[in-house]
């Protein structure tokens, strides 16, 4: 077993021999955090005393959802046979939205630890960052966490492994985050399997940019992996994709705290300040380089992350609109991929259209919305880019719905696809294929991984993905079925624009661009949901779904017929003015459709799918 | 057991839905009353032309029933405080209630009404209720005309009891029958004999009383048959009057949580429609005509004045634990527990627990609020601006009547009586 390092190596000055860089994939939940907090005091870079669980996940949400958003880099010293490495342990994001912003991380290393739950085997997620991973010519160490745990089975996932990644059974480590069991003998493979960086320390500096983190105090931090040469302090360095130049203000690694040092050589990775103020300055997988003495060949990878999911965020209350639009800027600092555009509407009032790389990524940002900066927010159904052509050869992108272009003939609309692997045990494969068919999915094959689970792979529409299907797909498997996506092209495809009419009224909040099949089962899910969420008023209010002026379901809410309290007396009166008065209170939480009162929270509910809320009694 | 539900004044009322204590219902929140119990002279401000009523509540029953959130106590003694102490309190308070109206100047006027409810008033012996009377009688002096009513329930009056109520000077009977259907009265878990009914009411026509019957309709597992023959059984007794109400499900009360456990079925609102609908023709076919939501009398004479005068706005003087009074614009309510109560009237302090002064916008909103539920309706010229300009649209929705307008007032249709409360809140543009 090895002992801690008795002192660390250099930084700046690093042999690129004892360097191991390295990243764990890992599924939400399967320990990765645990382990890296095991790792840092294995080390000896953060002290029991200090240790804080989960010590790398910075944001609450963070750390109460168990996932991990933005990555970060630390830097550890680690003996073996007598020689000092240094071993810098890259975080990566863990899910499917954020797969560009991992592609990076892991081209930032020469290895991956492989991490699977001893109970539960690989899920898509994993299975999709492992492609990556071997994609980009990684050392992968599989290893079985959680092996304390009483319903483990390392033996019968060790096989799944073995047979995934090639080698055997026994290759696979077992350790326990929790307890620290084999995190020592984990440390020591790393250093001997996973290969040195190799770079050339003469040449023009090159660095990866692997992550970028806005910091209130310090403004952007940028985590970077040097390819060739090297950076010191006070230099002017330029990003290469948009030339833009900066004052490097500090230079360093992260042990875990930020640490200056002298600068950054051949293989190592550590974090740059240059006083910018905005991550759009600063572009995961852009290329650093000397102002000075620049290189003229970036590194291969870039791409702008495109928004592939579109949802309206408004306020719930409307006096919020400029919170959330402060809101909306501070976050931007912070999230590159976030972006956004006032819109209006009829039913919600005024909010922002906001591009998303993915369902996650919404939830991520609305929460944060709601955490940090107190607002009460609606989100849209969420919605995926169309390319709508009309017959007189204009083209659109649509990303609300309510855009769809009405009155001129449409001669083509076509939708994002994606490939879509389901993992699951093999009892579900009909239920899955099932869903998928009605998701218009297209089955591109069929895996066994080990004796009984099953990777299936299904061409899809992202705008079925995003409706609901991960839902389902985890009800109808008991949620043992894990997905992954990645975006695969574009077709073209027989879609509509459905409205949601409430007297006549469309509500353009639940207007949805759907395929002509499925046009009608939107329609009456929607109006019957409605149905259920809207009060009855003094009047019948019907409840329509059209697709243009062809009404294809209908519903209606019946005319209120009691309204009133029975008894008045003297000891009343009070009671009753006030409550008159929070009935006026309450009224202007209400929305108007034409003549009909709907309840903010009903169009909540309706968006939500949350049916079961309404009280009859609630006026 | 409460005596009946109706004719309730001052002290009734459940606050528990805004203010989740528990039983008893709890008071409104408002300004802290002054121990002197004083009045502003803001009060005399058109003191003669309103009449003056006076409400005395007796806090006791036999038992609670299951739907019942009233301020009232089963108890024979409680904290300390015995049910045969309480007249000798209330008189206390009549007293003071005589020195703090002179102390605003104004004249005493003759007491135009008394209604004394509960509770179950005829608990107490018929010796302390004409006591009280008295007491009202020495402090104020009767109008010639006075009404003077108390409540009862079918199983605590006798022939002879309801005899000395008349020659005490009570003329008027209000008799908690609620249903004439067995089951529906299991529900409510009312305990008097249905068959006791014709028989009271007949003990109190032969007293002189007039006669109102209480019912109360849309009781979960009530069909529209049996609400039928409870109007048919009341109609048969001959009554001067009737008040019909609605269930209401008051929360804190067991019969909210027996529902709230799914023991029994919430009563429906569109059901509750129907069975005012169906009183409604019913009581017309009788000769009966509707003169508050919930009302309905003979004629103009067998209507109940002291209820009315809660609608139209006259003064009357609250007595007893949680009741409420309400003089020249200025509202308060009495402390809710009989033992406080005591503990104030005995210390010669107010028993008053909070009190309120109304501005003219809220006096306007109660005018809106309280004549738009009674035939004679409200008058346009209380209405504001957008008030007015609402009317159009309330006559074409058949809520109110479109002739009356004309002349100048806002009288309910049935289907406006039904939705009375949507309609003032479009009166007052809310």
């Amino acid at each position: 077993m090895s002992p801690r390092a008795l002192k660390s190596l250099e930084p700046a000055s690093t042999d690129p021999a004892k360097i191991r860089n390295f990243c764990i994939i890992a599924h939400i939940d399967h320990g990765k955090s645990t382990l890296a907090d095991r790792m840092l005091g294995i080390t000896g870079v953060v002290s029991d005393r200090d240790m804080r669980a989960q010590y790398l996940d910075r944001m609450d949400i963070e750390r109460e959802r168990g996932i991990t958003i933005k990555s970060q880099a630390v830097r550890m010293p680690w003996a073996l046979n007598g020689d000092t490495f240094a071993l810098n342990m890259i975080d990566t994001p863990g899910h499917v939205d954020f797969t560009y912003e991992v592609s990076r991380s892991l081209a930032a290393c020469e290895g991956a630890i492989l991490l699977v739950d001893a109970a539960q085997g690989i899920e898509a997620q994993t299975l999709a960052n492992l492609y990556l991973a071997l994609d980009n010519d990684l050392t992968i160490i599989p290893v079985l966490n959680k092996i304390d745990l009483p319903a483990a089975d390392p033996d019968k996932y060790a096989k799944e492994l073995a047979s995934l990644i090639g080698g055997t059974p026994d290759d696979v480590l077992r350790v326990s985050g929790k307890t620290g069991m084999g995190v020592t003998e984990l440390l020591d493979r790393v250093v001997e399997l996973i290969p040195a960086p190799q770079g050339d320390p003469n040449g023009p500096a090159r660095a990866m940019i692997f992550d970028s983190v806005y910091d209130t105090y310090r403004g952007v931090v940028t985590y970077v992996r040097m390819i060739d040469g090297k950076l010191s302090p006070r230099e002017r360095i330029q990003m290469m994709s948009t030339k833009a130049v900066h004052e490097l203000l500090e230079i360093g690694v992260s042990s875990p705290e930020p640490t200056p040092t002298k600068g950054l050589g051949v293989g190592e990775v550590g974090y740059l300040i240059t006083g910018v103020k905005d991550v759009r300055q600063s572009k995961v997988g852009d290329t650093v380089t000397n102002a000075a003495k620049p290189s003229t060949d970036a590194l291969p990878g870039y791409t702008d992350p495109k928004p592939m999911v579109f949802s309206g965020l408004y306020p719930i209350d409307g006096s919020d609109y400029p919170i959330l639009r402060e809101a909306l800027d501070k976050l931007k600092l912070s999230d590159a991929s976030l972006n956004y555009e006032p819109e209006t509407s009829v039913a919600l009032g005024f909010g922002f259209r906001c591009g998303f790389l993915g369902l996650l990524h919404l939830e991520i940002v609305t929460e944060r919305l709601e955490r940090e900066f107190g607002l009460d927010l609606i989100a849209t159904a969420p919605s995926v880019p169309y390319e709508v052509t009309t017959e007189d050869k204009k083209h659109f992108t649509v990303t609300n719905p309510s855009e769809f272009p009405t009155g001129t003939k449409i001669a083509s609309v076509s939708e994002p696809m994606v490939k879509a692997a389901i993992l699951a045990p093999k009892d579900y494969v009909g239920t899955i294929m099932e869903l998928c068919q009605s998701k218009r999915g297209s089955l591109l094959g069929m895996e066994y991984l080990g004796e009984d689970r099953v990777e299936i792979r299904y061409a899809m529409p992202l705008g079925e993905i995003v409706f609901d299907f991960f839902d389902q797909l985890k009800s109808k498997t008991a949620g043992y079925a894990s997905l992954d996506y990645e975006p695969s092209g574009e077709q073209d495809a027989d879609l509509v624009k459905v409205d949601i009419l409430l007297q006549g009224e469309a509500v353009d909040a639940f207007s949805a661009i759907v395929h002509r099949d499925k046009a009608y089962a939107y329609g009456l899910l929607m109006t019957e949901r409605l149905k259920k969420l809207i009060p009855r008023q003094q009047f019948e209010v019907p409840i329509q779904a059209a697709i243009g002026a062809r009404i294809i379901a209908r519903e209606s809410i019946s005319a209120m017929r009691k309204d009133v309290l029975a008894k008045c007396y003297g000891g009343d009166i009070t009671r009753k003015r006030k409550l008159l008065e929070k009935q006026k209170e309450g009224k202007k939480r209400m929305k108007m459709v034409g003549r009909v009162e709907v309840p903010q929270e009903a169009f909540i509910a309706a968006l939500s799918g949350d049916v079961e809320g309404k009280d009859p009694k609630k006026k | 057991m409460r005596a009946t539900r109706s004719p309730r004044n001052p002290a009734l009322a459940g606050w528990s839905r805004e203010n989740e204590s528990t039983m008893p219902s709890a008071l409104p929140r408002a300004d802290p009353a002054p121990a002197d119990g004083l009045l502003p002279s803001s009060v005399t401000r058109g003191w003669a032309e309103r009449d003056f009523g006076v409400y005395v509540h007796v806090p006791f029953c036999r038992v609670r029933c299951g739907y019942c959130d009233f301020n009232t106590y089963t108890a024979d003694e409680v904290r300390g405080v015995k049910q045969s102490d309480y007249a000798g309190q209330a008189v206390a308070e009549i007293q003071r209630a005589v020195e703090i109206l002179d102390a605003t100047g104004a004249p005493r006027r003759p007491v135009s009404t008394v209604f004394f409810g509960g509770g179950t008033p005829t608990l107490l012996p018929v010796t302390q209720l004409a006591q009280l009377l008295g007491s009202i009688r020495d402090a104020w002096g009767l109008a010639s005309d006075a009404e003077i009513t108390t409540e009862a329930n079918p199983d605590s009056v006798t022939a002879e009891s309801l005899a000395q109520l008349a020659a005490a000077g009570f003329t008027r009977v209000s008799f908690g029958m609620q249903s004439a259907v067995p089951h529906v009265l299991a529900t409510l878990e009312r305990t008097h004999d249905p068959e006791r009914v014709p028989l009271v009411v007949e003990w109190a026509r032969a007293a002189g009383l007039q006669v109102s019957l209480d019912l109360i309709y849309g009781t979960p597992g009530e069909s529209l048959d049996d609400w039928r023959s409870s109007l048919e059984l009341a109609l048969e007794q001959h009554p001067d009057h009737v008040s019909a109400y609605a269930l209401i499900v008051e929360s804190g009360t067991k019969l909210a949580r027996q529902i709230a456990r799914g023991e029994i079925a919430s009563p429906d609102d569109d059901v509750q429609a129907e069975m005012y609908e169906l009183a409604d023709t019913v009581l017309a076919e009788r000769g009966f005509s509707w003169y508050e939501l919930s009302n309905w009398a003979r004629d103009a004479g067998t209507r109940s004045r002291h209820n009315l005068s809660y609608w139209t706005g006259q003064d009357w003087w609250g007595v007893g634990p949680g009741a409420h009074s309400h003089v020249g614009g200025v509202r308060w309510w009495n402390v809710k527990h009989p033992a406080a109560y005591a503990e104030r009237i005995a210390a010669g302090v107010s028993p008053a627990a909070g009190r309120e002064t109304l501005d003219e916008e809220t006096r306007r909103t109660e005018t809106v609020l309280l004549t738009s539920r009674v035939a004679d309706g409200l008058s346009i010229s209380e209405l504001d601006l957008p008030g007015r300009g609402a009317i159009a649209g309330l006559i074409a929705d058949g809520l109110i009547d479109g002739g009356a307008a004309i002349r100048g007032r806002v009288v309910l249709t049935l289907r406006g009586r039904l939705l009375a409360d949507a309609v003032v809140r479009r009166l007052l543009g809310s």
